[in-house]
């Protein structure tokens, strides 16, 4: 890994996690958690949803693409319907011009191809202006 | 002992098992999960292990329904991606290519040896894991 990975814990930014692979909640945890960033993770676009719906708010959402019950693009669309206006991540292994467009138009903010790295973590914090890096 | 885990790592990248996700995952090991990357590796066996089941059944139905079969290994590729299972990656990718044109005898092929590349990587990584104790 290119460089220091910085500590966001003082910016108090939280995340939520929505995907259905156990290994990949797994990964994306961790790498939230290693850059001080507090997170919930969930693991459908459905779930993704009611913990809006219960009144919790995350500064930036990593939404996967390919879930049962809710997809990435249903749940990215449903949240911007609510209201919801938190940075929203399309993270997938699809990348497709057709299908990345999709979720783009969605109400995706950014998108970044897994696997999830420090680098591609940061890079997507820069791009959402949710880190300055000096 | 050092010297053996180094050997066994550089054997796993040497021979394409593993990738530089790999090599991601044990930066992210610190004094709060010193075991990240072997409990990262558990779920994944886990995990892998009823896709393999799923398929298994699917394919020994005869009748191939090549959606669900696809909707399977890729759910595999994903977790395979994750860890940085390299070679068990380029397999899940062969059978979604077989999938796709519909290719029975391709997907028994490739899932044979998509088994073989697992069940590989799962005995080098757990003496990786054990020699790294």
């Amino acid at each position: 890994m290119a460089g220091e990975v910085p500590n966001l814990e003082a910016s108090k930014l939280t995340a939520l996690v929505v995907d259905d692979n156990f290994v990949n909640q797994s990964v994306h945890h961790k790498l939230l958690d290693r850059l001080g960033i507090k997170n919930d993770v969930v693991s459908n676009g459905q779930e993704a949803v009611d913990v809006h719906c219960s009144g919790r708010n995350y500064d930036l959402i990593l939404m996967d693409m390919d879930m049962p019950i809710m997809n990435g693009i249903q749940a990215t669309r449903r949240l911007r319907e609510m209201g919801i206006e938190s940075k929203i991540a399309g993270v997938t292994t699809r990348a497709e011009e057709e299908e990345v467009k999709e979720f783009m138009e969605a109400g995706l903010n950014d998108f970044q191809e897994k696997p999830l790295t420090i680098s591609k973590l940061v890079s997507i914090l820069h791009n959402l202006e949710l880190y300055v890096q000096t | 002992m050092q010297r053996q885990v180094a050997l066994i790592k550089q054997s796993l990248f040497d021979q394409g098992y593993l990738d530089e996700q790999f090599i991601e995952l044990e930066e992210l090991q610190d004094d709060a999960n010193p075991n990240f990357v072997e409990e990262v590796a558990t779920l994944y066996f886990k995990d892998s292990a009823r896709l393999i089941s799923n398929i298994e059944q699917a394919l020994e139905r005869g009748s191939f329904d090549f959606n669900r079969l696809d909707n399977y290994m890729h759910q595999f590729k994903g977790s395979s991606t994750s860890i940085g299972a390299s070679k068990v990656k380029t397999e899940c990718t062969m059978f979604r290519e077989y999938c796709r044109v519909g290719n029975a005898e391709g997907c028994l092929r490739t899932f044979k040896q998509l088994k073989k590349e697992h069940a590989t990587l799962r005995k080098k990584l757990e003496q990786y894991f054990q020699a790294s104790k």
